[in-house]
């Protein structure tokens, strides 16, 4: 008998934007103009948050923060794709997904101020808490997925995780289940080059990341992360999908992280100037803006109303944030069950 | 003699012991190239090339689990987890496999391994980076589980846990990483383990702790009105519990300070010894100064979690007041 294939995978690369601006007609996904502005003003934002964070940390007035520059399509594009009342489980470096699903920009210096209660969605917004511990989250949003489609509900559930979080058994667990029951689920990993300090190679022999979907049954493809039209295409098909009651979807946004690991990381250690100089020439916001003006839905006044508008907002958030008064200590003790046991209310008189 | 912190301390008996055993290696996230987010294995790479110092996966299981692998085979593997926080998946390795082996083969296979992590609060760290595990681990049979204070003791014992045949975790008091600097050989020396160290005699009442918290609680106490016994506690499982009744019998009060939550910590075992052998020397119940039973909190409220002077002092009182 011969040896035969019995089986084989395509893995699938989608870039609608090139370097230059230049968008694919037959890829180009269906956005309105004012819809493009609104994902552009949305990337612009991010990076203002982020640069002003990034100040405020090195000023003593937030603690740990973990930059997102670099990544915004992958952000904006993936969760954009999503509507309201939809799940979001982000990780640590996501803070661009939950601006663009709404989470206020206070609370989120807040958090990353060292208080907890900046974590706490607004009602009306089903954005999971920051993950910490990496690829943790993925089961549980395999697990949410699930319970909406028990109840037939038309919501989809995307969880947001790096190239490292493909090395953990939570993420082929999560996505295992998920292949198994179907669920309406989109898993993004942003593919940022590197796990702090360990390139992106480091993590698996295997060539793509997308290619690990194929193991768990469904569909997974790689896409430009840099490029807001091939994510927010790859996505919302994948929300369709999953609207559909047609599965799961793994997206691999391949992009960079601009900046270290964190604001407590020297990345000269592990990479040189120049690489990172190559993927700034990349930098997905630029990469929209040159779109927009060659297709003139960008002047240079509306640019300006732009960054006026957002450094404005961005400040408005640091106001507000600085002007939260602190946490009491309480505040551990009332959210640690749902009633406080007689442990905690003798422990609470020691404070 | 060169002073020394804490990091600088592990990262010479690592070194130390790399040139003297060619079946030791280091393994984990960024220990490699970037030296660990500590730096505690700063250099070991350049000095020890990539086979021996290897900068794995983002895997807690893989990491641990393969040491284990490598220690069956004769390999001396020091996994770091770069946060005990991270522990957790791996706990499953640790326990249903480093901690059994060596029972399950009636000691045929063993596995000679160290997991060394940083470990506890008051960096102003984020969620997860601020947890105290050694009850937990200690109450897994099979494993010793080791917290050095400063330096010395860090350079000594980690020394002792690599040539231990049996596995270790060797848990790294985060807070007082670059706190602490002292004296600490060139020369080899090693700190048993399973042995406490009394740091200061004393009448009045035996103050026990470790960890971070050990330097909080000596400088309480030198606020404190009392002459007190202070030992810090260096092995958790195995316990020096010889030491700790012989100080609990000569002063009859006996106060245990320690950032993990207070039920069933690690206090709760040391009271339970005391019961079983001092009984009848105390003069007042064994107090705890301990963190809450509760998550440990983001960093703007970690100030109200931990023990400080103000509660060290209090359990003082209440001990010698009784
Ligand atoms: C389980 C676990 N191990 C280790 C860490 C420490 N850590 C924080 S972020 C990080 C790298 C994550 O890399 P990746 O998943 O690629 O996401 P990125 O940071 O690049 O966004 C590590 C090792 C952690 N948070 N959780």
């Amino acid at each position: 008998m011969p040896e035969e294939t019995i089986k084989s995978f395509n893995v699938g690369y989608l870039q609608v934007l090139d370097d230059e601006g230049h968008a694919d007609k037959d890829l180009m996904p269906e956005l309105s103009p004012g819809q493009i502005k609104e994902l552009y003003e949305l990337m612009v934002l991010i990076r203002a948050f982020d640069d002003k964070a990034f100040k405020l940390q090195r000023q003593g007035r937030l603690g740990t923060y973990l930059q997102v520059k670099g990544q915004e399509a992958s952000e904006v594009g993936a969760a954009y794709a999503l509507k309201k009342g939809d799940w979001i489980f982000p990780s640590g470096r996501d803070v661009g997904v939950l601006i663009t699903r709404g989470h206020p920009m206070h609370m989120l210096l807040q958090y990353r101020g060292g208080d907890e209660r900046g974590m706490k969605a607004p009602e009306g917004l089903d954005n999971f808490p920051i993950t910490i511990p990496v690829s943790t989250h993925i089961p549980i949003c395999t697990g949410a997925a699930w319970a909406s489609k028990m109840r037939r509900e038309d919501v989809v559930h995307m969880a947001f995780f790096g190239d490292g979080a493909t090395s953990r058994a939570d993420f082929h667990e999560g996505l295992n289940f998920a292949g198994i029951f179907k669920v309406p689920a989109v898993f993004v990993c942003e593919n940022n080059g590197y796990a702090i300090s360990l390139p992106r190679a480091r993590q698996t022999a295997a060539e793509t990341l997308a290619q690990k979907a194929f193991a768990y049954g469904f569909e997974g493809i790689q896409v430009d992360g840099n490029d807001i039209f091939a994510v927010y295409s790859a996505a919302s098909r994948a929300v369709a999908k999953a609207r559909k009651g047609d599965g799961p979807t793994l997206i691999e946004c391949v992009t960079y992280r601009i900046e270290g690991h964190s604001t407590s990381d020297d990345d000269s250690r592990y990479r040189t100037k120049q690489e990172v100089e190559e993927w700034r020439k990349k930098d997905p916001v630029d990469r929209l803006e040159k779109y927009m003006k060659k297709n003139k839905i960008l002047t240079d006044e509306y640019k300006q109303s732009v960054t006026q508008k957002t450094r404005d907002m961005v400040e408005k958030a640091v106001e507000d944030y600085e002007k939260v008064p602190p946490p009491e200590a309480a505040d551990f003790f009332a959210n640690t069950y749902a009633q406080p046991t007689e442990q905690l209310k003798e422990q609470m008189k020691e404070l | 003699m060169a002073r020394l912190n804490v990091v600088q301390a592990i990262n010479l008996a690592l070194r130390q012991e790399m040139r003297k055993d060619k079946r030791l290696i280091v393994l984990g996230e960024d220990v490699g190239k970037s030296g660990g987010v500590f730096r505690a294995t700063d250099g070991l790479q350049e000095e020890f090339g990539e086979d021996r110092v290897v900068d794995t996966p983002l895997s807690e299981v893989g990491i641990v689990g393969t040491s284990i692998g490598l220690a069956v085979n004769g390999m001396r593997p020091v996994a770091e987890i770069q946060f005990s926080g991270f522990l957790y998946s791996a706990y499953d390795q640790i326990t249903t496999h480093a901690a059994r082996i060596r029972t399950r083969s009636r000691g045929r296979f063993t596995c000679p391994i160290v997991i060394r992590s940083p470990y506890g609060g008051g960096v102003r760290a984020l969620e997860l980076h601020c947890e105290s595990q050694e009850a937990i681990l200690a109450h897994t049979p099979g494993i010793k589980v080791v917290i050095p204070s400063r330096p010395y003791d860090a350079k000594g014992l980690l020394i002792s846990a690599i040539r231990d045949p049996d596995p270790v975790v060797f848990l790294e008091p985060m807070r007082v990483y670059r706190a602490i600097k002292e004296e600490v050989p060139e020369e080899e020396y090693t700190v048993p383990l399973g042995k406490a160290d009394v740091i200061k005699k004393g009448t009045d009442l035996t103050v026990i702790s470790w960890g971070a918290m050990m330097k909080y609680t000596r400088e309480a106490l030198e606020k404190a009105d009392y002459n007190a016994e202070i030992i810090d506690v260096r092995t958790i499982s195995p316990l020096d519990s010889e030491t700790i009744i012989n100080s609990v019998k000569k002063t009859g009060r006996c106060l245990i300070v320690h950032e993990a939550p207070r039920t069933c910590g690690f206090g709760a075992e040391i009271i339970a010894q005391i019961n079983e052998k001092a009984f009848l020397h105390l003069e007042a119940p064994v107090e705890r100064v301990t963190g809450f039973d509760v998550p440990f909190p983001m960093y703007k409220l970690e100030n109200y979690y931990l023990p400080d002077e103000r509660r060290i002092l209090k359990g003082v009182e209440k001990v010698m007041k009784f």
